[in-house]
């Protein structure tokens, strides 16, 4: 047993602390400082912990050293490292970007931006249907502080509706959870992964309503269709690191739909096998289409840019509705693309707003912005990023998706639809790019230039990241195919996990 | 037992989703604590419903016992709850001060 499995969550936690107590000892320089090098720490234990579950391994580590199923246990498999990797390597550059004085603009950036990482750690590590719940709600109340942020009317009442409907999304996660354990007698999902595939027929029916309820609960956290509505509001009106750093929270919630149709109702389960899958799939292509079209009919940067995180959630879930080694590969090689490009259009927002003076984002003519040029370019190259044209990152993703959907019953439905979401992208972002950059007004005379704060250089370090994410597509893929196959055989994990009893 | 317990949950459920829906605050704050209250006892009751046993295993207590695991979630999961009401709450106040009046969107219709 190794103790690198839990470091992951115990850096952001102490870190979170430290800041938390040294708020009137120490200056605003040093805990910025310590906020990055808690960031960094966090990239090089989640690259350790990506080298060491490299050769197939999975590391279990048990609280107390109380053995599963009885204890909690964390569980790193190549899908756990991949999605913490992501996620250290996303907060680095929301952070820096709020170091320009976002973060003093609000109490507690810095002590909740790390509790959020605890959150979105211990989520992703954790092999416990029940501290699941524990750290949606960690990184939950993290997020409530975070989007409030700052202050301010709309605000308060998208935060408001926000922390409403989180609340009775927590109320049904216990739902799920109490039925599952009033069946099974245990939250362990590799524990319940083996009674799941032992279910007396009486059982059935709670047992594929928890299930869905479990489905529900996720599809809110991920924004899918019937439940995205509390999305576009909360991310347009939060503040630009902020709705950047959120750019991974729908992804949690994909990732533990990933997690449970693999493990939990896998192709092992029996009769509760493929629990999931016949409502995943449609609702995913429905939510790309919808989303786009909320991109289309937006009537301001960040607005659109949220509408844009709706419709790449339905693209990542369509690869994994695919249930294919080749659908899962190309969803984990889309995900951490199409964060990093959300989080560098929110960046890149906040600077075209403040360029833009009162205009702010809005889809309306205004004055020529200064530096346009800079940000223009900056702009077409996020929006070949999010419209999924070659040759970038987002080309590559669809590619894959698209090539992995050709041996799927249901592929030309895939296809045609994907393709159709990728010409609705490219429209909104021309229309958008066009209204920001072409349209300009003369500029009145003696009004004064808008003052520009917000950093360009995290934007660019995201989109440098994307370029990364690009020119090593290849080894990269290879490591999402050998995710993808570790996740279709769930039986390595249970035995992981359960030791010698399978 | 089990029918009244259940029945109180779901009554309890029922009042708690008409408060949610409703456009003021306090009302949608009501809801979702009884929300959770319903959420709690049914957590409760999935450990069974066992009277006069003590949740631990041991000789002389005439054979059976209560689960304990579900007690253990209850109690998380009503300190948890009790968290979310007391931000709600004061995040209710916030909006209240910042918007002017107490519905959930801000404005009457």
């Amino acid at each position: 047993m190794t103790h690198l499995t839990i470091a992951p969550l115990l850096l952001p936690l102490f870190a979170g602390i430290v800041l938390l107590l040294t708020r009137h000892l120490l200056g605003i320089g040093f805990r910025r400082a310590f906020s990055i090098a808690a960031v960094l720490g966090q990239i090089g234990l989640a690259t350790m912990l990506l080298q060491a579950v490299d050769g197939g391994d999975i590391l279990t580590y048990a609280l107390g050293n109380w053995p599963a199923p009885y204890g909690i246990v964390l569980v790193a498999d190549r899908l756990a490292a991949w999605m913490l990797l992501i996620t250290a390597l996303l907060a680095l550059f929301p952070l820096l970007h709020a170091c320009r004085g976002e973060d003093v603009g609000g109490r507690h950036f810095h002590v909740l931006f790390q509790l959020q990482l605890f959150g979105l750690n211990g989520a992703f590590l954790t092999g416990d249907l029940f501290n699941l719940f524990v750290f949606f709600e960690v990184l939950l109340l993290a997020s409530y502080g975070l989007i409030l942020h700052g202050g301010g009317r709309a605000r308060t009442k998208a935060g408001l509706h926000y922390v409403a409907l989180n609340l009775a999304g927590s109320s049904l996660f216990l739902i799920a959870v109490g039925t599952l354990y009033g069946l099974f007698g245990t939250l362990n999902m590799a524990d319940l992964a083996v009674k799941m595939a032992a279910v007396p027929a009486e059982n059935l029916g709670p047992a594929r309503a928890a299930g869905l309820l479990l489905f529900a609960v996720f599809a809110l956290k991920a924004a899918l269709l019937p439940l995205y509505l509390w999305l576009p509001a909360a991310y347009a009106h939060t503040s630009a690191p902020v709705a950047a750093l959120f750019a991974i929270m729908t992804k949690v919630g994909a990732y533990a739909i990933l997690r449970v149709t693999t493990l939990i109702f896998g192709a092992q389960a029996g009769s509760m096998s493929g629990l999931i899958e016949p409502w995943l799939l449609p609702l995913a292509l429905a939510t790309l289409i919808v989303g786009l079209l909320g991109a289309l009919a937006a009537r301001a940067l960040r607005e659109q840019a949220a509408y844009l995180v709706v419709a790449s959630v339905g693209s990542l879930l369509t690869a994994f509705a695919l249930g294919s080694a080749g659908g899962i590969a190309a969803g984990l090689y889309y995900l951490p693309h199409s964060t990093f490009a959300a989080a560098a259009l929110f960046l890149l927002a906040e600077r075209i707003t403040q360029a833009r003076g009162v205009i702010g984002d809005r889809f309306e003519p205004a004055p020529a912005m200064v530096g346009a040029p800079l940000l223009g370019g900056l702009f077409f190259v996020t929006a070949i990023l999010l419209a999924g044209l070659p040759p970038l990152s987002g080309f590559i993703g669809k590619f894959l998706l698209l090539r992995a959907a050709l041996t799927h019953p249901a592929g030309p439905w895939v296809m045609s639809l994907v393709l159709l979401g990728g010409l609705l992208g490219l429209i909104a972002l021309a229309r958008a790019g066009s209204l920001l950059f072409f349209r300009t007004l003369p500029e009145a005379p003696g009004t004064a230039t808008p003052t520009v704060t917000a950093p360009l250089a995290p934007a660019l370090g995201l989109l440098l990241l994307t370029l990364a994410l690009t020119v090593a597509a290849g080894p990269l893929h290879v490591i999402a195919g050998a995710t993808a196959e570790q996740l279709l055989q769930p039986y390595h994990y249970i035995h992981a996990v359960l030791g010698g009893r399978p | 037992m089990e029918a009244l317990l259940a029945s109180l949950i779901g009554l309890l459920t029922a009042c708690g989703v008409y408060l949610a829906l409703r456009g003021r605050t306090f009302p949608v704050v009501l809801g979702l604590t009884l929300l959770s209250y319903a959420v709690n006892l049914f957590l409760f009751a999935m450990g069974r419903l066992t009277i006069g046993r003590p949740p631990v295993i041991g000789a002389g207590l005439g054979g059976g016992y209560a689960d304990p695991v579900p007690q253990a979630l209850v109690l998380t999961a009503i300190v948890i709850g009790f968290a979310m009401t007391a931000f709600v709450i004061m995040l209710a106040l916030k909006a209240r001060a910042e918007m002017g009046n107490d519905h959930v969107d801000g404005e009457y219709e």
